[in-house]
């Protein structure tokens, strides 16, 4: 059916889930005010996202369609739930500053988006394909729109990396210029929206480029 | 109209169940497997809170374990129960930290540790959960800026009553800049802690 490249284009790109979809906004928009914040949650999603996925396309054949629903969402709710312990366990210090985010991935209705729209349509293999690259796409929008964020709000970049890969990481942080006043706007939710908008219009502004080339060139053929 | 026979109504809400206990199941276990670590994650960040507040040669006593529940208490700004931690030094009191509330600041309430000697002055102050405007309030959070070791070493004596404000209110503690609020309801928070520490010295130790 659908083709392993088309699924990896979608994910990424094509129908990226924060992007184009629209999807998931409400932790997208709350948690990016730092690249650690954002890559923690779209760790935790794209988790979440896999293992929901490849659930529910084994279930497929004996789901009946009148409780699907309340099926896939007791899998995503479960599987959060799953996660949600285990970074606790493992990387508590990140869940102190993710925690209260962590239960809102049940609501991100990308996962049961997911879920209803491909995984319980197709096999296992693209299913968790799809939720990985799906997931990708989410994790890179979070990061970057936390990066932009963070570099016009605090100058730093990757500060409290520790938080997430240890000790070790507290090199990585960077201080881009040590005297930054800070910029409140980018920090506080208004901010998010900003470079949201910032975001997919430099997604749509890529996209439709080719095509004017494109257009013109067709426009040049006609006119010779 | 489609119907649906009694016995399709059934299977479908058996499997449902059988979904719920599945995923009930897992969770339960995953919970199992993971709580010891979890328990002992909450102590090491409680400890590390408390030891903040109290150099670590003052006491000789499990703090973490040493503890009082504390009924509601409007001057502790507690609407429930409260942990009270004792600290002690070969059996003598030393101090004792409070989870106390300032409930009105510039975005809700603000959750305080208050460390207290026993003699009645502050062994510390820090901020464990608030939602001030970050890049203005949050300068009460001890790794933004250090106004909050402010606090420390004054009591209810030092100043007096008058001096426990703000310095834009005319008392002794600086504000934040762009900030007024949050910092007005931290002091007035830590000198009602002190005030309830003096009530009830009797009952803590």
């Amino acid at each position: 059916m659908t083709n392993n490249n088309e699924i990896i284009r979608n994910g990424l790109w094509g129908n990226n889930v924060a992007l184009v979809q629209l999807l998931g906004l409400c932790p997208l928009l709350a948690v990016t005010s730092t690249v650690i914040n954002g890559v923690g949650l779209g760790i935790a999603t794209l988790i979440t996202l896999v293992l929901s996925n490849t659930i529910v396309s084994l279930i497929r054949g004996f789901v009946r369609k009148e409780v699907r629903l309340p099926v896939f969402v007791l899998i995503i709710a479960s599987v959060v739930t799953i996660i949600e312990l285990g970074m606790k366990a493992l990387f508590y210090d990140l869940y102190l500053v993710l925690g209260i985010f962590i239960p809102l991935i049940v609501t991100n209705c990308a996962i049961i988006g997911r879920a209803e729209g491909f995984a319980s349509r197709n096999p296992v293999g693209p299913a968790a394909l799809d939720g990985l690259v799906m997931g990708m796409g989410f994790l890179g929008v979070l990061a970057l729109l936390g990066g932009l964020r963070e570099i016009v709000g605090f100058g730093t970049l990757f500060a409290n990396a520790h938080l997430m890969f240890g000790d070790a990481a507290k090199s990585l942080a960077i201080h881009v210029n040590p005297d930054y006043p800070g910029f409140l706007l980018a920090v506080l939710p208004p901010g998010a929206f900003f470079g949201l908008a910032l975001l997919i219009s430099a997604k749509n502004w890529l996209d439709l480029r080719p095509r004017e080339k494109s257009a013109t060139a067709e426009a040049l053929v006609e006119g010779a | 109209m489609i119907a649906i026979s009694r016995r399709q109504i059934l299977i479908s809400g058996l499997f449902l169940w059988l979904f719920a206990v599945v995923g009930t199941t897992l969770v339960a276990l995953t919970e199992f497997g993971t709580s010891d670590a979890i328990a002992e994650n909450e102590r090491r960040v409680l400890l590390r809170n408390l030891y903040a507040l109290l150099p670590r040669d003052r006491l000789d006593n499990d703090i973490a374990t040493d503890t009082l529940e504390l009924p509601p208490s409007t001057l502790l700004g507690t609407g429930q129960t409260s942990t009270a931690y004792r600290a002690r030094l070969q059996g003598e009191p030393v101090a004792v930290i409070f989870n106390s509330v300032a409930p009105d600041g510039y975005n809700g309430r603000i959750h305080l540790l208050v460390g207290v000697y026993v003699d009645g002055s502050l062994a510390g102050v820090r901020v464990v959960r608030h939602a001030e405007t970050p890049g203005l309030g949050d300068g009460i959070e001890i790794r933004k800026s250090s106004w909050i070791t402010g606090f420390d070493g004054k009591s209810l004596t030092n100043p007096d009553a008058s001096g426990w404000r703000v310095k834009r209110d005319g008392g002794e503690f600086d504000q934040l800049t762009g900030a007024t609020i949050t910092p007005r309801a931290v002091v007035a928070a830590v000198r009602n802690t002190l005030l309830y520490y003096r009530h009830n010295t009797d009952m803590i130790f």
